[in-house]
């Protein structure tokens, strides 16, 4: 009897032990806490957040491994290094240690099947990755695409995978609205805008071929004037993107827009995309309101006439301006049920929402059910700027930018301001 | 150390004005009579910056992070009034660098603004924001145009 009791005493604190030691081992699986301050952000009630990281720099997109190191790519090269590796050495979920490689700004950085693809303003790169979810050799990336077209504007080259082996890589239009003059008020529209032969679009290629450009890759979808936020849905088995819609109705045809209106529409939209759609930029936008594809004003349009029918409708149209630099489709099992296979979207802040005041700046958080949008988003990540005069002024102390997903279902936003990287997590049980 | 140089340049720009106005006392009366129109043309600048700037320029003059530069205490605000006005006249589509950060939006040509306006809208821009250098008038503005 005696030793039978001693032994089931045993068995729950060898348990313990090996829970503890299991959790040394694996930071991603022990739960964090929390900043006191949340890290400055306002959450649904149950989340907290943590500053995982901070002044890394012009933090752009980011990645997670599943032992909860951190890939941060930079938009500039901070001492010579455009790609960051933080890990944290005691698992507390403050990375306290930092390398750096890749001597190039970009936007793009994105971990699948082994590898860590990155992308420049003008390439795509990737790193083999060993055991650990490491890159083996900083120094000796695969080049997978050169040549992209990079001008003073949209010149970020966002990328996702997808489970088939092609990397989809944005190529962002070099132009508002295709104007013969860009931005010049009055100025029309260029006739079958020679733009979207090189840009305007998403261009698939393949993950493991060297040095492909334009003629090695497809163009996927056309009529998309800009997109740094996109995504894999694993549930649809398809690509969605979040398009930054163009700017200036009200300075570039000011007889027609107020500026009032100039500084909520068009929409910034989601599109899920198949081979071979058109978004419709920039003969079209879509006005959330009225809800209708409206011919842009370059293109005869008078904010209410209706233009290519054959554009496809976007999935979610939000308000204009705010800049959708991130999109991530929950996965986990760490948050509330209904969050499961929802979309995250990460907006970077309005600038030409100007006289009125700025919006966006927070992460939004929009249902999903059986892989279509339902139902209203809702404002999930707020409190970046630092003050809702800082918000209406734009002068933000820190602008959300990338998203990324922990193994253990911690959602990660980048700030390309100051470099903080937040950890959102669920505390409740 | 951009910073400090440009607020090098814009103290040395403050001092020679004051330097100026302080060398020619029979001015000050001059200066005095001519303030109406002064803050006619101000105000007249403020509309024109409204109208054809704010936007992106912002209603601080901060600009927009990566793409708009700013135009507060800038060598090329407070510098040379011709590139200045050439600048307006003609657009800005190069990559530029300013305190270490690199602005890279395409600026439209404003040649449709009056040389006037342009004066106006430029004088305002170079004493708001924080910065204080002189006027631009309007031969200023017709010389950068012409070239006479």
């Amino acid at each position: 009897m005696k030793s039978k009791v001693v032994f089931s005493s045993i068995v729950p604190m060898l348990a313990v032990a090996g829970m503890l030691w299991y959790g040394a081992g694996k930071h991603n699986n022990t739960m964090v806490s929390a900043d006191a301050d949340n890290a400055g952000l306002k959450l649904p009630a149950g989340f907290g957040a943590l500053r995982a990281a901070e002044n890394t720099g012009k933090a752009r997109h980011i990645s997670i491994t599943p032992a909860g190191d951190i890939y941060v790519k930079l938009a500039r090269p901070k001492e010579g290094k455009g790609i960051l590796f933080l890990h944290d050495t005691n698992g507390d979920g403050k990375m306290d240690e930092t390398q750096g490689f890749g001597n190039y700004g970009g936007t793009g950085m994105y971990i699948k099947d082994g590898y860590l693809y990155a992308s420049s303003n003008s390439e795509v790169f990737r790193y083999k990755l060993n055991d650990k979810q490491q890159v083996i050799d900083p120094n000796a990336p695969e080049k997978i695409v050169t040549g992209l077209i990079e001008k003073n504007q949209h010149e970020t080259k966002s990328l996702v995978l997808d489970n088939a082996g092609n990397v989809y890589v944005n190529v962002g239009a070099y132009s508002n609205s295709c104007q013969e003059k860009d931005r010049t008020p009055g100025s029309m529209g260029q006739k079958g805008c020679p733009i979207l032969d090189s840009a305007g679009g998403i261009w698939q290629f393949k993950a493991n071929k060297l040095n492909q450009t334009y003629g090695d890759g497809i163009r996927y979808a056309t009529g998309l004037r800009n997109v740094v936020g996109l995504d894999w849905n694993q549930q649809d088995n398809q690509l969605f993107v979040m398009q930054h819609g163009r700017d200036q109705l009200h300075d570039l045809f000011p007889a027609m827009y107020t500026t009032q209106q100039s500084s909520i529409y068009p929409a910034e939209c989601m599109y899920a995309l198949k081979k071979g759609d058109n978004a419709g930029w920039p003969y079209i936008y879509y006005d959330q309101d009225q809800k209708k594809k409206i011919l842009a004003p370059e293109y005869g349009g008078d904010s209410k006439k209706e233009g290519m029918p054959e554009a496809i409708t976007p999935a979610v149209a939000f308000p204009g301006h705010m800049a959708p630099n991130g999109l991530l489709f929950y996965t986990g099992s760490q948050f509330p049920e209904k969050y499961k296979n929802g979309a995250f979207i990460a907006f970077h802040g309005s600038w030409n929402r100007a006289p009125e005041p700025q919006a966006g700046f927070f992460v939004v958080f929009q249902p999903f059910k059986d892989g279509k949008p339902f139902g209203q988003y809702e404002v999930f990540a707020d409190g970046f700027t630092g003050s809702p005069e800082k918000t209406a002024s734009g002068r933000a102390d820190h602008k959300p930018c990338g998203l990324a997903q922990g193994q253990d279902g911690s959602l990660y936003v980048s700030d390309d301001v100051k470099g903080t990287i937040y950890r959102i997590v669920y505390n409740k049980k | 150390m951009k910073r400090y140089t440009l607020l090098f340049l814009a103290g040395l720009t403050a001092v020679a004005t004051y330097t100026t106005a302080q060398k020619s006392p029979a001015k000050k009366p001059v200066a005095a009579k001519v303030k109406p129109a002064a803050a006619a043309s101000l105000a007249n600048g403020k509309l024109v910056y409204t109208q054809n700037c704010l936007t992106c320029h912002q209603a601080d003059g901060g600009g927009v992070s990566n793409m708009n530069p700013p135009l507060i205490k800038t060598t090329y605000v407070l510098g040379d009034k011709l590139r200045l006005a050439k600048i307006i006249l003609n657009g800005f589509s190069e990559k530029v660098e300013i305190d270490g950060e690199i602005y890279s939006n395409i600026m439209p040509s404003l040649n449709y603004l009056s040389n006037q306006q342009i004066a106006d809208v430029l004088t305002y821009v170079r004493s708001n924001f924080g910065n204080k250098a002189s006027a631009v008038t309007v031969a200023e503005v017709s010389k950068a145009r012409t070239g006479k």
